[in-house]
Order: structure tokens, then C-alpha cells, then sequence
């Protein structure tokens, strides 16, 4: 188990249920009752930490690693599931996988960002972080969807598109802003889940669509707190500050009605119970696809296009009379 | 709504936007550090008449340039607020106030319609010097209004963009701008209304990402800094100096993502061939 900073008095208490189930097995001793208190400790030391975490804490959870990914919960979620690769223009990016699965009989286009399990997957994946032909394939991928009237789902978990020199030579601003035009207009409904990190036009990339979801312990953003930090405090250092000026936990979200809805969590976080995690992620795609295919497409298209027009906040004043 | 007039003897500006352009009697060319007068570099379309640079100027001085000459002020009246009651080392109302007061601009987009060699054309020209030209509700909606006014009124449509990106202390506020203006494109792309896009120096981040890239018609002026990414942070993530002319006007037309770049001297006159063309009614 990987415990987080603010987990630290949890962590004791499983070393002290560690050592107490040890003496249990060497000696005669009758340690249940020890056990039996130790884990009833844990469950309300667990409440009490989850009940009340801050921005920066649901940013850290986020980014746990054990956290489940897009293919754990494809892999969960879907009984068949044929990845496809490509973005039959240059290359197949690692970081965004995608693919035709099933969910209990309903064919859905899952596309999502893949972060590796271990440093050499991670490495392979690029950390989550896109290049402009990951986002190619992903549109690739919704534009078959689209003819077939397969609905698509989209899984966000970016630290953020990729930040590199081949991605500006082969236009990662183009690729971006193409699938945020075509994902406007894209004739199945589209629903989107934050299933960890949400940073900037590397998660709205694939993040447009009819309902749009945050599971509980993430943050979805125009920028991290680190890189919010930097520049506006000018270091490092306020990542803390940042995260909670950012406003990017699913609350706020909701709250903002930039979201339609937050996903709950299994206490102790998506990772404490992973199985359950992707049952309830797979009920909540689930009910958001058969509302939605129970609009024509007029309906949903007309309806999306007024989600997005109707999202900003703004002060109007009076018309002010001027010039010549 | 106002209406602004070009007067005849060269170019003037707006009185309401001079701050946005260089002022004072002399200018020292950002490029080759050689002076000119102001008058020169006015009449020289705000180009270095040494070196040919393009300094930087605002969304009037545009207008300015471009239309015939009366046009009309649009949607001035939505204005930003701080919703989120967003502090950093200051206040987001301190620094709106901040820029309100040093810009005469109401935020980092204005848009304007009028005609261009007698055909119409809607305008949303952005200006660098309101926060950083940062994309928050405010440029949204203002892109949204001139859009729908741009399809009642059967304009074509164009954004001059000059941004940093995302205006941070907006948060998903300012990152949702990016999937509404593209949203809205699609309605102005339905009525089949030409929508050109000029990017100018600096046009980076969400603003880049977003609508900068979607033009029918893309492209900008020469030598302007353009991508998605800052070159500081490219540089610091893969470890090496970045090449020559990376990120440049000439970089992203030769990496095919720019139709043509375009001399502020022959601006005019490329936007009214462009509309002349997509000119159905003819
Ligand atoms: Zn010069």
C-alpha cells in the first residue's frame, strides 16, 4: 500500500495491525479482539480524513499511484473490448488508447488517456500526456462511431497534452481545437468522465460531450496548481494556495454547472476498492447513454451546442454612448 | 455601441484607444533598436520602416486598418467579473480594475462590423495588453455574440487573435471558453459563412487550441510567435535549446498549418480578396 502524506496516521495504524496479526501467528495469544478494535480505528480514522479533504489533497489522490486506469476499467467494465491504433497519419500515440467494447450488450467507442502502471510503463505512456496523433486517433475513432451510431465514451486522466517540440511541428493546437469543433457537431452522444487528472486542453481534447462526469478525488482545470503556482505566485511553492484559488474539485464543478454530476468514490479513494469503482463508473455511463439515445439527434446536437454557449459567467453593464 | 471614423489624412486611432499603441513622438524599434517618429511608424502601418517589424498593436488600431471606414462597436457591454473571488498574489478585481483603467478596451476581445472595399465582414480582434490578451468568460461570449451576429446579419467572420491563452483566474471558467467558441464555429461554419482566422504576435495556449486554429482561412503576420505550448516550457521539458525560428509565423506555414502570411501593408487589400471570393452572391 502507497500512503500520501495526510494518510500518515493511517498508515500507523495498519503497522500496528501489521505487527499485532504477526504476534497473532506465532504465539497462542487471542488478538482478535486487538484486531477487531485496530480495524474499526482505521475505518473511523478513514472517515475523518475523507470526509474533509482539501483541493490539493484530491489533487494528490488523483494522481495515486495505484489509482485505476482507462484500461483497468475498460478491462472491468466490458466483458469484449478490441482496441484500436492509429491515427493513419503518423503514428499510434500511447497515451491515448481507444477502442470498440461492450457494455452489457450496448457497442460503445471507449477512448481515454493511459498513464502506465510501473516506471517503465509510465515511460512508454508518456506519463498521460498526448501528442497531436493521440488526439487524431481519437477523433479518428469518433468519427466511426459516428457512422456506425455508436455512442462514444471518453476517459480523461492528463497531466496535461505534451508539451514538445515535435508536437508544435506536427501541430498539437490544431489537433486539439479540430476535435473540440468536430466533438460539437458529432451526430452520437459523447459522455465524458474524469477518472483522475483534468489539465487543460490536453483533457478537453477529448473532453466535449452531452454529459460530462467527475468521480469524487479529482480536479479538472485550466491549468495544474504547480504550473498556477509559478506563474502567478512566482514559485513553486503555493501549489497548495493554487489548488484551492483554482476552485477544481468536482464540488466546485458541480456547483458552477460545468459538470453534470459527480461520480462517488469508495472511502479511502478509486484505488482502495477498484472493482467497485468500475461497477459504479459502468452504471453511471450506462444510465447517461440510454437518456441520451432517447433524444433524436436534432435534440442532442441542439442541446450540446447549448451547454457549451450558455457556459461563462459575466457581468453586463449599460451601453455606454461614445465616439463621433 | 459607438461609431468610430477613420480620418482621412493617414491613420488615426480611436481617441479611446490610445493607450493600446505606442505613444510619445519617437519609437525604438523592439527589433533593430533604430528610432523612427511616430507619424513614420503610423504611416507605415505600425511597422519598423528600418526593419519591417510588426509592433504589436490593439484591436482598434486593426479596425482601424482594415475597414473602409465608419464601423461599429458590438457587445461592449459584457464584462468580466471575478466570480470565483480568485487571489493570488493580488486580487483578479485589482487586476481588472488595473486593466480597465491602463487600457480603455473593456476586455481582451472587441468586437466590431463594418466593411471592408464595400463588402461587410464582423471582426473579434483581441488585445495582448488586457491581462495578456487571456481568453476568460468575457472572450467567450463575446466571440458567441458576434458569431450569432454574424449569421443574422450574413457577414463573413473574422478573429485577429493576440493572446497569451487562458486567463488563469477564470479557471475552468476560461478552459470551458475553448470548447464554446469551437461549439459555435460549427453554427457559423453551418450557415456556411466564411470564418477567417489571423493570428498575430503572440498567439499561444488555450487560444491557439481553440478557435485561432479553425479558420476556413488561416493566417497571420510575419514573424509572430505561435503554438500551443510556451517555448520556456518546451524547453525545460525536453532539456535542449529549441531551433531557430521555432514557433514562428514561417514555421507553422511551413509545417502546413497556416494558409499564407500576410504583411500588415497588404492586409487590407488580402482580407478583401478573400471576401471577394467567398462572395456567393456575385
Ligand atoms: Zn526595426
Amino acid at each position: 500500500m502507497v500512503f500520501l502524506d495526510f494518510e500518515q496516521p493511517l498508515e500507523k495504524l495498519y503497522e500496528q495491525l501489521n505487527k499485532i496479526q504477526q504476534v497473532g501467528q506465532e504465539g497462542e495469544l487471542d488478538v482478535e479482539p486487538m484486531i477487531k478494535e485496530l480495524e474499526t480505528k482505521i475505518k473511523n480514522k478513514r472517515k475523518e480524513i475523507y470526509g474533509n479533504l482539501s483541493g490539493w489533497q484530491k489533487v494528490q489522490l488523483s494522481r495515486h499511484p495505484e489509482r485505476p486506469y482507462t484500461l483497468y476499467y475498460i478491462e472491468q467494465m466490458c466483458r469484449k473490448f478490441v482496441e484500436l491504433h492509429g491515427d493513419r497519419y503518423y503514428k499510434d500515440d500511447k497515451a491515448i488508447v481507444g477502442g470498440l467494447g461492450s457494455l452489457d450488450g450496448q457497442s460503445v467507442m471507449i477512448i481515454g488517456h493511459q498513464k502506465g502502471v510501473n516506471t517503465k510503463m509510465r515511460q512508454y505512456r508518456n506519463f498521460g500526456m498526448a501528442n497531436p496523433e493521440g488526439y487524431r486517433k481519437a477523433l479518428r475513432l469518433m468519427k466511426m462511431a459516428e457512422r456506425f451510431s455508436i455512442p462514444v465514451v471518453c476517459l480523461i486522466d492528463t497531466p496535461g497534452a505534451y508539451p514538445g517540440l515535435e508536437a508544435e511541428e506536427r501541430g498539437q493546437a490544431e489537433a486539439i481545437a479540430r476535435n473540440l469543433f468536430e466533438m460539437a457537431q458529432l451526430k452520437v452522444p459523447i459522455v465524458c468522465v474524469v477518472i483522475g487528472e483534468g489539465a487543460s486542453g490536453g483533457a478537453i481534447g477529448i473532453g466535449l460531450g452531452d454529459r460530462v462526469y467527475m468521480m469524487e478525488n479529482t480536479w479538472y482545470s485550466v491549468i495544474s496548481p504547480e504550473s498556477c503556482s509559478s506563474i502567478l505566485w512566482r514559485s513553486w511553492d503555493y501549489k497548495e494556495q493554487a489548488a484551492e484559488a483554482l476552485k477544481l474539485t468536482a464540488d466546485h464543478m458541480h456547483s458552477f454547472g460545468i459538470i453534470d454530476g459527480i461520480i462517488k468514490e469508495p472511502l479511502g479513494g478509486a484505488h482502495s476498492a477498484p472493482e467497485d469503482m468500475a461497477k459504479i463508473l459502468k452504471r453511471h455511463i450506462k444510465k447517461a447513454i440510454a437518456e441520451l439515445q432517447e433524444m433524436s439527434t436534432d435534440e442532442l446536437l441542439e442541446a450540446r451546442i447549448q451547454k457549451y454557449s450558455s457556459i461563462g459567467v459575466y457581468d453586463e453593464v449599460a451601453p455606454t454612448e461614445e465616439g463621433q | 455601441m459607438g461609431w468610430f471614423k477613420r480620418l482621412k489624412d493617414g491613420i488615426q486611432t480611436a481617441t479611446r484607444n490610445k493607450k493600446d499603441t505606442p505613444e510619445g513622438l519617437w519609437y525604438q524599434c523592439k527589433s533593430c533598436k533604430q528610432t523612427s517618429t511616430m507619424k513614420e511608424l503610423k504611416e507605415n502601418h505600425f511597422k519598423c520602416p528600418f526593419c519591417n517589424y510588426h509592433v504589436r498593436i490593439g484591436s482598434y488600431d486593426y479596425f482601424d486598418l482594415i475597414y473602409d471606414g465608419n464601423y461599429k462597436i458590438l457587445f461592449d457591454e459584457y464584462q468580466s467579473k471575478d466570480f470565483l473571488e480568485f487571489k493570488d498574489l493580488k486580487p483578479y478585481t485589482e487586476r481588472l480594475a488595473s486593466a480597465r483603467k491602463k487600457n480603455d478596451v473593456t476586455d481582451a476581445i472587441t468586437v466590431a462590423t463594418g466593411k471592408v472595399n464595400r463588402k461587410p465582414l464582423t471582426i473579434a480582434a483581441m488585445d495582448f495588453k488586457f491581462i495578456g490578451g487571456s481568453m476568460g468568460s468575457v472572450v467567450g461570449e463575446r466571440i458567441a455574440r458576434a458569431i450569432d451576429y454574424a449569421i443574422e446579419n450574413r457577414t463573413p467572420f473574422m478573429i485577429i487573435s493576440k493572446s497569451g491563452g487562458a486567463r488563469m483566474m477564470e479557471s475552468a471558467f476560461s478552459l470551458m471558453q475553448m470548447a464554446k467558441t469551437s461549439a459555435k464555429l460549427t453554427q457559423l461554419a453551418k450557415a456556411k459563412l466564411p470564418y477567417f482566422s489571423f493570428l498575430t504576435d503572440p498567439t499561444t495556449g488555450g487560444v491557439t487550441a481553440s478557435f485561432a486554429m479553425l479558420g476556413d482561412v488561416n493566417f497571420a503576420e510575419p514573424k509572430a510567435l505561435i503554438g500551443f505550448a510556451g517555448p520556456r516550457v518546451i524547453k525545460e521539458t525536453i532539456k535542449r535549446d529549441l531551433p531557430e525560428g521555432f514557433q514562428t509565423s514561417e514555421f507553422l506555414l511551413d509545417h502546413g498549418f497556416l494558409d499564407f502570411i500576410v504583411d500588415r501593408s497588404e492586409m487590407k487589400e488580402r482580407i478583401a480578396d478573400l471576401l471577394y471570393f467567398f462572395d456567393t452572391k456575385d
